[in-house]
């Protein structure tokens, strides 16, 4: 009897298997007449119609791997962030569509010469045990994440305020740093020069506050359930590791009446084949990110649930130009212009991603990228020029150039790779083999300048500065894993982050970006998009260029019975 | 006699555990880049306090013997990704969610799998055998990675039965699924094991001789034949128990279970020393124990082995 049901299982295994895969008339998600939503009405309060929502307003989100931990002085990653920007408020926030508006302060002021910044803070702002937040918690918390002996990971990023680089590296004490206190609801900042960008890096979980009793209690250990306070529309309820983390309205936040999710489950979901199939169980509402290999199914059956947005990173290849011939630029022209950006992001990619020219991404206000002039040519006429190029460097036909090209681990990179070798080889006659490394390794690898030829990188800002990009090839910048090493360009940087007016800095950063294009150290390919899968009931959040979709402006639809059984 | 013997063998363990831990630790020290290695870099000072607090400053050779006492004294330190957290607490969570997982699917492997193999060896050569062993051989030529996907896209995507993922506190619904994906491969392997041996129990001389005397048939198979034919099965138990148990990393990671075994994998990706040492000496335990109580099944079953 057991083998009659074993045997009935596989039968049913292999049906389900071949009914998904061909056009199956039930089977396939039905597209239409899958969701009846009501109509978004908002009040005249701008929140959405009590009517409309969903009785249960719970939130269920993908969250890629097992965030390290929650306190927003020490952790990093992606995954953490996500979890305390709804945790906590820092003194700006983003809207939803990723503009920087007031937080935890109602307004500021900034001095003529640059130099202070005075922060007034909302008198109605309370941590999640119901006590008050004042001036000097926000002194404690940024003196606590610039101290070395924290152990922050991202205290670098609070460079712009006064000391904060000296403090970091051990010369100064904390309570040297630029913040005062003027009273319980005002603060005031000092910088080292006029920095406008100032509240894009106060937006970033480095700035968060944190309370201080509960910190000196509790030590390393205070962000977990049952002692963690924080001051964001959510307060930890569960962490479960591996499993899930439970966040909780704050009945204590200042805008908790304009706080319409009453719980956010987030989940670790590194498989994310295994994250797409909760998606479609209905388990997860929104998804960490979509598998590149199953494009042709989503966009056949899921094409209305899958959200792409331009993000602000760039995809690129790095040339080590210490070593023989990459520190000839003819060279490293010739393999940039030989790469077919076309066919890899139409081929291989196809998340709408864009071919790439510049470093800095597109999409930043008052700054366009610089774009080499081959940019504009057909991909032929790059070509010409590359195979021209690299002749005159030497190489040809009986003097073929062999190279590596170095990457972690990973399917896409592996796929990316093999292309831009292929696109070489036949272009150029160029040998290339591939190597990987396992993420770590590769890293180390990379730093040390000294085995690596070609190397794949990416880097995806997190705030919206072209600083935040061109800095990586600074010459005493710890990641320039190329060896791009030029007095100009770090002259040109230090002038700009001293220049308060944009279309001024803006000029000094496009003619760094030129010059650094000038030599092609870099190969740019593409720039990211996000891609993920949300359900059509969950509304209130805008496509942004930072990815940042704080669940505080989200709410649940209310959904109607659909004619058919749901999916 | 019995307790002796355990003593013996548990001591007996102590020098093959101590090994593991030593080649362990420097394997992993070994593997290029460390634990506060990321795309970005860290400030000198940020990094000298860090390496402070993880004791990462001191020579490998006095890392090491601290580590070693603190292990002695069941302490096995801080997780250096996961900083709210110390791997025993991690451990304590993750073990019992495995162990759950592992035991399950082994009780399962084995019920079914001797099952199904003594059917198939008493209508040896039938249809219903050729049908049985093709599913077995199925079973264990397809992997759980992909085996896995299947049964969420029947049961949770289509039908809606059970759960994709996710762990509920071990609720049954949830364990449903990811049992069955561990458990298939190991129970087409002893359906084979205990078919072989029992087709050859079933032509041995005493069976012939209880059939002779006009036994039932179920109590030639169940009572007389079914214990001979167990001890390849047995043996097989030992190494299929350690092997469910860190092979389950695939199951938990695609049903997002919160079990040891992803610990394992992160761990080493994330350059977490004590994480991952954590989790080798915890599975190292375990399979000197599950061999224990293997020898120890297989003399209780076969009169012949001796504690000795």
């Amino acid at each position: 009897m057991d083998t009659r049901l074993l045997a009935g299982c596989l039968a049913l295994l292999v049906a389900a298997l071949t009914g998904c895969s061909g056009p199956g008339d039930e089977d396939a998600g039905p597209t239409s007449p899958r969701w009846n939503l009501p109509e978004v009405v908002y009040t005249a309060d701008g929140l959405p119609d009590p009517s409309i929502l969903a009785p249960v307003q719970i939130l269920h989100r993908g969250n890629g791997t097992q965030p390290q931990g929650l306190d927003p002085h020490i952790t990093e990653g992606v995954p953490s962030t996500h979890v305390q920007r709804d945790l906590f408020e820092s003194l700006v926030v983003r809207s939803p569509d990723g503009r920087i508006i007031p937080g935890a302060a109602e307004r500021w002021e900034v001095s003529d010469d640059g130099l202070t910044w005075t922060f007034f803070l909302r008198e109605d702002a309370r941590w999640s045990n119901g006590e008050g937040l004042t001036a000097s918690d926000w002194l404690f918390s940024l003196r606590r994440a610039v101290d070395p002996t924290t152990g922050s990971r991202t205290s670098i990023l609070l460079k712009p305020i006064g000391n904060a680089e000296p403090i970091i590296s051990g010369q100064m004490p904390p309570e040297a740093l630029g913040v005062r206190v003027i009273d319980d609801y005002t603060l005031e900042l000092t910088l080292e020069a006029p920095n406008p960008l100032l509240v894009e890096v106060l937006s970033h979980s480095i700035a968060y506050p944190v309370h201080r009793a509960t910190v000196e209690a509790h030590g390393d250990r205070w962000a977990r359930p049952g002692t963690m306070v924080s001051n964001g529309p959510y307060r930890l309820e569960e962490l479960a590791m591996q499993s899930h983390i439970r966040l909780v309205r704050n009945p204590y936040f200042r805008e908790n009446d304009r706080v319409i999710i009453d719980e956010v489950y987030y989940y670790p979901t590194e498989d994310l084949a295994a994250e797409l199939l909760r998606y479609r169980a209905g388990e997860i509402d929104w998804t960490y990110e979509v598998p590149n290999t199953q494009f042709n199914w989503i966009e056949a059956n899921l094409a209305d649930e899958l959200v792409i947005s331009d993000w602000f990173g760039t995809y690129y290849f790095g040339f080590n130009t210490q070593r023989e011939p990459f520190n000839d630029p003819r060279v490293t022209t010739a393999l940039s212009l030989a790469i077919d950006r076309g066919i890899i992001t139409t081929k291989l990619r196809r998340f709408g991603e864009q071919p790439s020219f510049s470093f800095t991404p597109p999409g930043l206000d008052g700054y366009d990228p610089p774009q080499p002039e081959w940019a504009g040519w057909t991909q032929q006429q790059r070509e010409d020029h590359a195979r021209h190029l690299l002749t005159e460097a030497g190489f040809g036909p009986d003097n073929p150039l062999s190279l590596e090209i170095r990457y972690n681990t990973h399917e896409d990179h592996k796929r990316v790779s093999l292309a831009i070798a292929a696109m070489w080889e036949q272009v150029l006659g160029v040998r290339a083999s591939l190597i990987n490394e396992e993420f770590r390794v590769f890293l180390a690898t990379r730093r040390a300048r000294a085995i690596t030829e070609v190397f794949r990188a990416g880097w995806i800002g997190s705030y919206l500065e072209p600083m935040y990009f061109l800095e990586l090839f600074h010459s005493d910048n710890q990641q320039n894993d190329v060896g791009f090493f030029s007095d100009e360009y770090d002259n040109l940087l230090a002038r700009a982050a001293r220049t308060p007016d944009p279309g001024e800095r803006f000029a000094l950063f496009q003619k760094a970006e030129r010059l650094l294009l000038e030599t092609q150290p870099i190969a740019p390919v593409y720039t990211y998009v996000t891609r993920r899968l949300v359900k059509p009931y969950v509304r209130g959040w805008e496509s942004n260029l930072v990815d940042q979709h704080p669940t505080r402006y989200m709410f649940i639809l209310r959904q109607d019975p659909v004619g058919e059984g749901d999916g | 006699m019995l307790p002796r013997y355990i003593l013996r063998r548990l001591l007996g363990a102590i020098p093959t555990l101590f090994i593991l831990v030593t080649i362990a630790f420097f394997l992993i020290r070994i593997a290029p880049g460390g634990p506060f290695d990321a795309e970005k870099t860290l400030p000198a000072e940020v990094q000298a306090n860090l390496d402070a607090k993880y004791n990462l400053d001191q020579p490998l050779i006095v890392q090491y013997v601290r580590y070693l006492g603190s292990v002695l004294r069941g302490d096995l330190g801080p997780s250096f990704q996961y900083s709210d957290f110390t791997v025993n607490e991690l451990i304590a969570e993750g073990f019992p969610v495995s162990i759950r997982l592992g035991a399950s699917a082994l009780v399962l492997a084995l019920v079914f799998g001797v099952a199904i193999g003594t059917i198939a060896a008493w209508r040896q050569n039938s249809r219903l055998d050729y049908a049985l062993m093709g599913s077995a051989m199925t079973g264990i030529a397809i992997p759980n990675f992909v085996l896995a996907p299947i049964l969420i896209l029947v049961f949770a995507v289509y039908f809606g039965w059970l759960p994709a993922g996710g762990w509920a506190g071990g609720e049954l619904r949830n364990m449903v699924l990811p049992v069955i994906a561990l458990a298939l491969p190991y129970m087409a392997y002893v359906a084979r094991l205990t078919r072989g041996s029992m087709v050859e129990t079933l032509r041995s001389d005493f069976v012939r001789t209880a059939r002779a005397k006009g036994l039932p048939e179920w109590k030639i198979l169940g009572k007389h034949s079914l214990k001979v034919a167990l001890l390849p099965v047995v043996s097989y138990l030992g190494p299929a128990a350690a092997a469910i148990i860190t092979g389950s990393v695939v199951i938990e990671q695609i049903f997002g279970l919160p079990g040891m075994g992803r610990y394992f994998v992160q761990g080493a990706l994330n350059r977490d020393y004590t994480l991952v040492m954590g989790v080798v000496i915890v599975i190292g335990l375990l399979i000197v124990v599950f061999n224990l109580i293997v020898d120890i099944i297989y003399a209780l079953i076969d009169p012949r082995i001796r504690y000795e």
